[in-house]
């Protein structure tokens, strides 16, 4: 198997009195769409957000992309955030702006690039998630489904490495949940990258995903693709899969 | 007794995290080292904790962020690259949309002023200077204090809603998560906007508090135009209208810092904004009336 991009090695973060991850290990590797799974709270959120360092781990060694992002100072880890992306669990679009000014945001904030490339760049970006005609509105004339799209489009403005998506289909309805879910294996053929996925909704697991990791009581407690985490995995992991409707029929 | 005493220390280490470290982040920051061992993290966790878990360690705390987010802001403001769009667009909704209110506000004033000075000049037989009472005390205290009261609650409470609404969504974090920087892209165009308007709303007040002692001067004590403002100028410096102006700079910096401070904290969804909103509202007044007394203090020794 190729190399790892991500190595979690005995990471812990609380929250007050309440340990969120204890002495987790993960390792996920190149070219990989995996899914992490757990309880609500169970801190698969925090897993992305030590990842993309948005929070730091009170102890233990992250490191993305051969970069220890555990002792990294913001500003150094700008140029690894370039190469990592983060699609918020409700978007987080920017509310105050277009959606074209939206997913232009990273192009503007890291790229030299004339008007008329940008206005390309953002129209390719925005049919590659099969948004057309939106750039002029705002994200709160969007329904939940195209926000979501329209925050992967800028997701994908950088062209990264790795992807960590928060939760991309909770509180779509299923069709839509599906066509987002099929966009993320589609963009993961197309476009090779790394796919960390955060999410408890299992026929969106059982159709994207090569592997997953089971997160339980602050630890990865199981690692597997995700048939055999149905039909093997320890109990806690096939109730999980069970209770999500996985393979039924 | 023991969980008792553990309960509280935790609560301290959660606020510590989120006020010191996590959010500082977005400067130089110290990660904690990864090698360090977990008895002196526990050592340092319980110092930090029987400061911080007291209300005055909350509040010093508060206060050191608040210092480093003023220090950050003022070094991004002078340094390229500049937001001068988002600066007019701030300028706009803060500045202009709050001259209606600052104005009303000091024409009343200006009234209230001119009534309640003629009511008690006129037992010394003084009702002629009206005028510079009026002028005087708006141009030197009232103008610049209510003016910035006012900003302070509206725009100050608008800032920290924005920011805070903001910062629960994970739109902070998206900026962040973007390679881009919440202070300049957020905070330093909203300070800059607050520092330019709110002295031209000052002046603005001035004048409107002006004219209204010179409508209660003519229509309530039959004096003239002419002889109002003669009076109203009469002893006036510059030096009266500068230290009235140069404390507005102050009021609009700390105003801005306090509800960007409040929002980019505010965590927990409606609950979160309206506790960033409401401490915003009562930190910039009571900022506001506190620094103003030193700053007076500090302009009549010179």
């Amino acid at each position: 198997m190729a190399d790892p991009v991500i190595t979690l090695r005995g990471v812990s973060k609380s929250f007050g009195t309440k340990p969120v991850l204890r002495e987790a290990n993960l390792e996920i590797f190149s070219g990989e769409t995996m899914a992490i799974l757990g309880g609500s709270g169970s801190g698969k959120t925090v897993t992305l957000k030590l990842i993309n360092g948005l929070l730091a781990p009170d102890a233990g060694k992250i490191t993305v992309l051969g970069h220890d992002v555990s002792s990294m100072l913001e500003h150094e880890l700008i140029p690894l955030r370039l190469r990592v992306s983060y699609l918020f669990q409700g978007g987080a679009l920017f509310d105050s702006m277009t959606i074209f000014d939206n997913v232009a945001f990273p192009i503007r904030e890291h790229r030299s690039v004339s008007r008329a490339e940008l206005t390309e760049r953002v129209t390719e970006l925005l049919q590659l998630v099969q948004l057309r005609d939106v750039e002029p509105l705002y994200p709160s004339e969007l329904s939940g489904g195209m926000r979501k799209r329209a925050a992967l489009a800028r997701a994908l403005a950088l062209e990264p490495e790795i992807i960590l998506y928060d939760e991309p289909t909770t509180g779509l309805d299923p069709v839509t949940g599906r066509t987002i879910g099929d966009l993320i294996g589609s963009l993961h053929r197309r476009l090779a990258v790394t796919s960390v996925i955060v999410t408890h909704e299992i026929p969106f697991v059982t159709r994207v995903a090569e592997r997953i990791v089971f997160l339980n009581e602050g630890r990865f407690v199981y690692s597997g693709s995700p048939r055999r985490a149905a039909s093997e995995g320890p109990e806690l992991v096939r109730e999980f899969f069970v209770a999500g409707g996985a393979y039924a029929g | 007794m023991a969980t008792a005493r553990v309960l509280p220390a935790g609560a301290g280490v959660e606020r510590r995290i989120r006020l010191v470290r996590e959010w500082a982040p977005l400067s130089a920051r110290a990660r904690p080292s990864p090698s360090a061992t977990a008895s002196r993290r526990c050592i340092i966790d319980k110092v930090i904790d029987s400061v911080t878990s007291s209300k005055l360690g909350h509040s010093l705390v508060t206060l050191g962020g608040l210092s480093r987010l003023a220090g950050q802001a003022l070094v991004r403001m002078v340094t390229p690259p500049y937001q001068l769009r988002e600066l007019l667009r701030q300028c706009d909704r803060l500045g202009a949309g709050s001259v209606n209110l600052t104005n009303i506000t000091a024409l009343f004033t200006g009234l209230v002023l001119a009534l309640q000075t003629a009511y008690t000049l006129s037992a010394f037989g003084a009702r002629l200077y009206i005028g510079e009472v009026v002028a005087m005390s708006l141009v030197r205290e009232l103008g610049p204090v209510l003016t910035a009261l006012m900003v302070g609650g509206r725009v100050g409470s608008g800032i920290a809603a924005e920011i805070g609404t903001m910062a629960v969504t994970e739109q902070v974090d998206a900026i962040r998560s973007m390679g881009a920087d919440p202070i300049r892209k957020l905070v330093v165009p909203r300070v800059w906007a607050v520092l330019i308007t709110l002295p031209l709303l000052t002046i603005l007040a001035d004048g409107m508090g002006i004219l209204g002692g010179l409508l209660i001067s003519v229509f309530e004590e039959g004096s003239t135009a002419g002889f109002y403002f003669q009076h109203a100028f009469r002893l006036m410096t510059f030096h009266d209208i500068a230290s009235g102006l140069s404390k507005t700079f102050f009021f609009a910096f700390m105003i801005a810092v306090i509800g960007c401070f409040n929002g980019l904290n505010a965590r927990g969804g409606a609950d979160g904004v309206g506790r960033a909103t409401t401490n915003t509202v009562y930190a910039a007044a009571i900022g506001v009336l506190v620094s103003d007394f030193f700053l007076t203090k500090i302009f009549l020794s010179f």
